[in-house]
């Protein structure tokens, strides 16, 4: 029956990965409620729109880093990790 | 305004001619297939008519009378009918929460559903083939209304929430303090008041499943093969058969063109939300 | 109007969060699971790593695919949303031939996308078409099987005609909730056709034609059934458009490892540009102050 979708260890690793990161933030948000703030985009944003931004956003660099640099993607998570903490921090 | 001015009229004038044109270049192509179908196949590929020399309507008995092509017609209706029926069902309590509420990740939720709307169904044909097959419901009806679930019910959502919006909200306390339960106030009540908006949100669900062919070609095989695929395969040893395929095309415009006449009225209202 | 907090609305959203999770996230997971594995069929599958995505992004026919759906959303906004406009704005405001045109109007909307490709494919043909066979007759050189340009022309026009009443109609609707005294002061101003439609009439229109925007780009971004029949992505791959190409991939030579890579880029790339639109759209509306 789950055969067919052929899971594998890393990809559940990824999407437990972010289901629990939603989780946090649902659990964030009943504790905390989220505050719209300007941000650098000159829009107002969330928690919540800053984490959408966050992930889509790594999966582009992700994409641009196997496209222009190679197969190592340790780096890129580094990147990514850089660049979801400037999100959170001016966006 | 009673007394129209010359310029003005003569502004009117070139606003006809416009429209004219613009009608006759959406009617043009839809003559020709009409008048193709109304052909025999030797007329069609040997001469050049403008309107049939010989009138005959043999491309239509044949449809309406091989099941192999009127069964499509049959298949394409009733995942349309089933699609539309699920779509509204699950649409008009969450179109209501969203226009009524607030709650946690209404925003997300929103937009999540919206993106659906926009996804390219080329992704999800492989997907739902695999998953439809491993679940037994390929070539089935159902499994078309389902798969089209994923765009028709973020669009209700979108154009009920917009009719739903526009309802004052006293007209729900009322209610509660008149002592009606959730249940019994939104069937008696508020759908009669968004009776137009429940008639959109269906025109545009019957719409978008009537007209999708990737995925129901792709989950269909025999039983559930909807008109639409069965189009694909008029070519026959002699040849395509056009004067067939010419008259299956038109037999696809008729619900389409009967849908649009009855909610002719509040299509307008429909896209005065402006939520297609 | 004011919205009151209440979590309980999570019961009435639950049955669209479950349907929309079983039809889209079950699919989705799926599509990144295969899109890391390699397959022979019999759903036994191997370990491949990033090498799909590596191959795709440096494989000349995606981009050239993605190249030309590019072009041809920009060419078919570019020419849809003036003319849709235009329209509108010379449809009667009401009365008998208004429903007339909007009937009329919108019946190429509910024609099935492969009985579209159908008529044009019949409509353009040179031996048998109305207007390749006229065009012929004019002396012009036309045959969309064979010349790329007239296959882009072909598939143009049936877009332009498939789905300009549809920017019309939203834009039409966005002229009715102009009041009536809106025109009354621009006449007493002696204001010109012209700023009438640029002060009054486009900025009422504005949110209407966001969607209309937004709607024109998507669909025509993930266009498959109208051009395969017409032209099957041919001549060559003059044609091919990112849908075409996924669908060959996917359904027809099965490679579900290439083909489900492809989808996520595909996807992704769908994701950032409706994101950037609804932001856009929801401050207009902030602006608007709905």
């Amino acid at each position: 029956m789950m055969g067919w979708m052929a899971w594998t260890l890393p990809t559940a690793i990824f999407f437990a990965v972010i289901g629990a990161l939603l989780l946090i933030m649902s659990v964030l948000a009943i504790r905390y409620p989220e505050t719209p703030r300007m941000g650098i985009l000159r829009m107002e944003t969330t928690r919540g729109d800053r984490l959408f931004i966050t992930l889509l956003g790594s999966a582009f660099i992700c994409l641009a880093w196997l496209g222009l640099v190679g197969e190592n993607l340790w780096w890129v998570l580094g990147v990514c990790f850089v660049y979801a903490l400037a999100v959170f921090r001016w966006v | 305004m009673s007394i129209p001015t010359p310029p003005r009229r003569a502004w009117i004038n070139t606003k006809a001619v416009v429209m004219i044109a613009y009608i006759v270049f959406l009617l043009l192509p839809i003559y020709w297939l009409i008048n193709m179908s109304l052909k025999t196949n030797e007329e069609i590929i040997s001469v050049f008519t403008i309107w049939p020399r010989h009138l005959t309507f043999a491309n239509y008995k044949t449809i309406l009378t091989d099941p192999a092509w009127y069964m499509g017609y049959v298949n394409s209706m009733i995942y349309v009918v089933q699609n539309v029926v699920i779509s509204l069902a699950v649409a008009l309590p969450a179109a209501y929460a969203f226009s009524r509420y607030r709650f946690m990740g209404d925003k997300h939720l929103f937009f999540w559903l919206l993106s659906n709307r926009m996804a390219p169904p080329a992704v999800f044909a492989l997907p739902f083939f695999q998953l439809y097959s491993s679940i037994g419901l390929f070539d089935t009806h159902i499994a078309v209304a389902l798969a089209h679930t994923l765009f028709n019910v973020p669009l209700a959502v979108w154009i009920l929430e917009g009719f739903m919006r526009g309802v004052p909200k006293e007209i729900d306390e009322t209610a509660y303090i008149d002592g009606y339960s959730f249940p019994r106030f939104f069937v008696r009540i508020f759908m009669p008041l968004i009776a137009s908006g429940i008639g959109v949100a269906a025109f545009f669900c019957f719409m978008f499943s009537w007209v999708e062919l990737l995925l129901s070609r792709t989950l269909t095989s025999i039983d559930a093969k909807p008109i639409t695929a069965v189009m694909t395969r008029t070519v026959s040893a002699s040849g395509m058969d056009w004067g067939v395929l010419a008259a299956a095309g038109v037999l696809t415009i008729v619900p389409g063109a009967l849908v649009i006449y009855f909610v002719r009225n509040y299509i307008a209202k429909g896209f005065a939300l402006g939520r297609v | 109007m004011e919205k009151t907090l209440n979590q309980k609305a999570w019961f009435l959203v639950l049955p669209v969060f479950l349907l929309v999770a079983f039809s889209a996230v079950i699919p989705l997971m799926t599509v990144v699971n295969y899109s890391l594995q390699d397959t022979f069929g019999n759903n036994k599958f191997f370990w491949a790593g990033l090498e799909w995505y590596t191959e795709l992004l440096h494989s000349e026919r995606l981009w050239s695919a993605f190249g030309r759906q590019i072009i041809f959303s920009a060419i078919i906004l570019a020419i849809e949303v003036p003319l849709g406009v235009f329209v509108a704005l010379n449809m009667p405001k009401k009365g008998v031939w208004a429903s007339l045109c909007l009937v009329l109007m919108a019946l190429p909307l509910l024609i099935p996308w492969n009985v579209v490709g159908t008529i044009w494919q019949i409509f353009g043909r040179v031996d048998i078409g109305l207007l390749g066979h006229t065009l012929a007759a004019l002396g012009i050189d036309y045959n969309y099987t064979r010349d790329p340009l007239a296959a882009w022309i072909t598939i143009i026009t049936m877009d332009v005609w498939h789905w300009t009443s549809l920017v019309a109609l939203l834009s039409y609707a966005g002229l009715q909730s102009i009041p009536e005294a809106y025109y009354q002061a621009a006449k007493i101003d002696q204001a010109s056709r012209w700023s009438v439609f640029w002060f009054i009439e486009l900025p009422k229109m504005q949110g209407v034609l966001m969607i209309a925007i937004l709607i024109r780009f998507m669909d025509s971004f993930m266009i498959y059934t109208e051009p395969f029949v017409v032209t099957g992505g041919g001549p060559g791959n003059a044609t091919t458009f990112l849908s075409i190409d996924l669908v060959k991939m996917a359904l027809g030579q099965f490679d579900l490892g290439p083909a489900a890579a492809f989808s996520l880029m595909y996807f992704l790339v769908v994701m950032l540009v409706s994101w950037v639109f609804y932001t856009v759209m929801t401050n207009l509306d902030k602006k608007a102050g709905y």
